[in-house]
């Protein structure tokens, strides 16, 4: 195995692109989890939804307005589609968790699947099951880092993540909706008493999760070029596994999950035939991440910054 | 009427007429669909009973021992996998019939302890993403041990498996008995009926044993159980080797009814099925999880009959591929059972008596 700095490099960049990826689609996991103790199952059709809806936005706009520069274009498809997102995952939480909080707790985790389902279809029956090629907005044309390349659009979405990731922290700290959200997780009805708004909180939860849900389905879309129906479930699925690494119903765990995610998944490919002498090849990325997560979580059961085990199992 | 009525259940014979009528309508069902809807029903029967087991597996670990696990599908894989490799021209092996299930089961009860070791100390919905991921891990393996040695033979998977035999009795094969014809599907069924109802009565005879209710305990509190001297780590991995001992069965019955297994059939959304049977029949309950699995394994079938002819008489035309519709169906009855019954269809006494407080 001769060690080579550039394909290290490499590695690294696309493990950190996929990482803020995983990383901003975990924030709406364990936002949700943290607050209501609940896998929202749903939310990586939510995802799904917003990089249809902006792909549809922007063909639209470059085929009637073909003059448009390509960043507006960008930015009025993600504007569009956010709203569209927040209604879902506000309609979502009133109409399949909410009556549901006093339930067993396996019951909104059922009501999550149906609605994974039924967002699928209705996917399928607006889009269809093709493939949809999304518009080149930012380039992707290369640049060259110390013997790696990077694309613009990689730049574009570590920077874009990065904000989002700091903008939630700074509102989760230190804003009155933010000590509410906080309060909420911590104990319900004390929250209640104190005079917090609790379903005002978990509906702003659900709505700011959808959000970053959206531009994170976007970034994927811009990034690879490509966008379908079923793009929410595997994307979920990691976002999902990110968070639980990170220890879930913690905002910062889900960042740092995320981005290890990305670097151990992309990391994992480039080495694994290395490591294991040619025997495993790079298909294998994805047991290599279940494994690091089963080890981290033998080690550390509650995540690696998880605090409290969940005691209602 | 209801004294009367009362009066009739309390007759001891009463057990005896009812069991001898449930049996008699087991036994003429396939005949009864058969006749209604085509030798298609039957075999949409035989698998509603292959998940009627599964179901049956995954309620020890969810529904008694409260263990929630999401790649259960996982043990019917390895069930379905040891089956074909030790009864195939793959390997050039053909075990006979009755060394290959209980092998089959003992694999997947390995397998279960392999997964149940390194999570006994994770709660919850850490357990969860666990068993998912444990669950995708053989899946990718499956996928991918066709190189450097060919096992699995890859995404391609193993065909021409042999069927299902009690000696030289093939049940592919149609017989004749009494002078009534039986065909394959029939003889499956009888089969799965039987196995079926040897799980149905492990499981009650489980439920109410020392062991069941030392499951029923570490669901209630884990900490309380061991203080009652339960030893938890065993009692769990009891839970994860019984439950993957019968998924283990099915695979087997899997593998030699289809005579082909692939990955294809091993997918994440399989263990989301019968998780849902299992939650929206009425976790814990067995009758409720046998109701819940036969639900989940007909419906989409029942759907899909019936989608087509519905839009046509509607509309004059298809409007919606029926495949997207039933999707969406499926996803909105899962919803809508769960809000109106959030303890499942037949919920347990004792979940009944918790939600009434």
């Amino acid at each position: 195995m001769i060690f080579q700095f550039d394909i290290l490099l490499q590695q690294i960049i696309n493990g950190l692109v996929l990482g803020s990826v995983y990383a901003l689609v975990a924030l709406g996991y364990t936002m949700v989890y943290g607050i209501l103790g609940l896998i929202n199952f749903a939310h990586g059709d939510v995802v799904m939804i917003g990089a249809m809806t902006a792909l549809t936005i922007a063909t639209a706009l470059q085929t009637f307005a073909p003059e448009m520069p390509t960043v507006l274009v960008l930015l009025v498809a993600v504007a569009g589609a956010a709203p569209v997102c927040m209604a879902l995952g506000y309609t979502m939480e009133r109409v399949a968790y909410r009556p549901l909080r006093n339930a067993p707790r396996l019951a909104p985790l059922i009501t999550a699947i149906g609605i994974s389902m039924v967002l699928q279809a209705a996917a399928m029956m607006i889009w269809g099951r093709n493939y949809f090629t999304f518009p080149e907005l930012v380039s992707h044309q290369p640049i060259m880092v110390l013997g790696a390349t990077i694309t613009p659009v990689q730049i574009m979405i570590v920077t874009l993540a990065a904000a989002l990731m700091a903008g939630l922290t700074l509102m989760v700290n230190r804003t009155r909706i933010g000590r509410a959200m906080r309060a909420t997780a911590e104990n319900q009805p004390i929250a209640a008493l104190m005079g917090v708004n609790v379903n005002g909180v978990i509906s702003f939860t659900f709505i700011v999760g959808s959000g970053l849900g959206c531009v994170a389905g976007v970034m994927v879309a811009a990034n690879y070029g490509i966008a379908h129906y079923y793009m929410g479930f595997i994307l979920g699925l990691k976002a999902f596994t990110a968070a639980v690494l990170g220890g879930i119903g913690n905002i910062q765990g889900a960042m740092l999950g995320g981005l290890l995610l990305g670097l151990i998944e992309s990391l994992g490919a480039g080495y694994i035939g290395d490591l294991t002498g040619g025997f495993l090849g790079s298909h294998y990325q994805d047991v290599f991440a279940f494994f690091v997560l089963i080890v981290v979580l033998i080690f550390k059961p509650s995540g690696l910054m998880g605090e409290r085990v969940a005691e209602r199992a | 009427m209801t004294d009367r009525f009362a009066a009739l259940k309390a007759h001891p014979a009463a057990k005896w007429v009812g069991m001898l009528l449930i049996g008699a309508a087991l036994l003429l069902l396939p005949f009864a669909v058969g006749h209604v809807g085509g030798p298609a029903w039957v075999r949409v029967l035989d698998f509603a009973l292959l998940y009627v087991m599964l179901a049956l597996g995954l309620n020890i670990v969810v529904g008694f021992a409260g263990l929630l696990d999401l790649g259960y599908i996982a043990f019917y894989a390895v069930g379905a996998y040891t089956y074909a490799l030790l009864a195939s021209p793959h390997f050039g092996i053909h075990l006979p019939l009755w060394a290959l299930l209980p092998i089959a089961a003992g694999v997947a009860a390995i397998f279960g302890v392999l997964l149940g070791m390194p999570v006994l100390r994770l709660r919850g919905d850490y357990l969860a993403i666990v068993t998912l991921g444990f669950g995708e891990i053989i899946r990718i393996f499956l996928n991918n041990l066709n190189a450097p040695i060919n096992i699995t033979n890859g995404p391609q998977g193993i065909s021409r498996i042999d069927p299902l035999a009690v000696g030289d009795f093939t049940l592919t094969k149609s017989h004749t008995l009494f002078g009534i014809t039986f065909s394959g599907v029939h003889w499956h069924y009888y089969f799965f009926l039987l196995l079926a109802l040897l799980i149905i009565f492990i499981c009650m005879r489980l439920e109410d044993s020392r062991i069941g209710r030392a499951w029923v305990a570490i669901r209630e509190d884990e900490v309380a159980a061991k203080a009652m001297g339960i030893n938890t780590r065993n009692i769990k991995l009891l839970a994860f080797a019984m439950g993957a001992t019968f998924g283990g069965v099915a695979g087997g019955l899997f593998a030699g009814f289809q005579a082909f297994v692939s990955p294809e059939s091993f997918i994440l959304m399989e263990s989301i099925v019968v998780l849902c049977a299992v939650v929206l029949g009425g976790m814990g309950n067995i009758p409720g999880v046998i109701i819940g699995a036969l639900i989940l394994a007909t419906l989409p079938e029942f759907l899909r009959y019936t989608i087509m002819p519905a839009q046509q008489a509607l509309f004059g035309q298809q409007i919606v591929d029926p495949e997207v519709l039933r999707t969406m169906l499926f996803g909105l009855a899962l919803v809508l059972v769960m809000l109106f019954r959030p303890a499942g269809l037949w919920p347990s006494q004792v979940r009944k008596r918790e939600l009434a407080r």
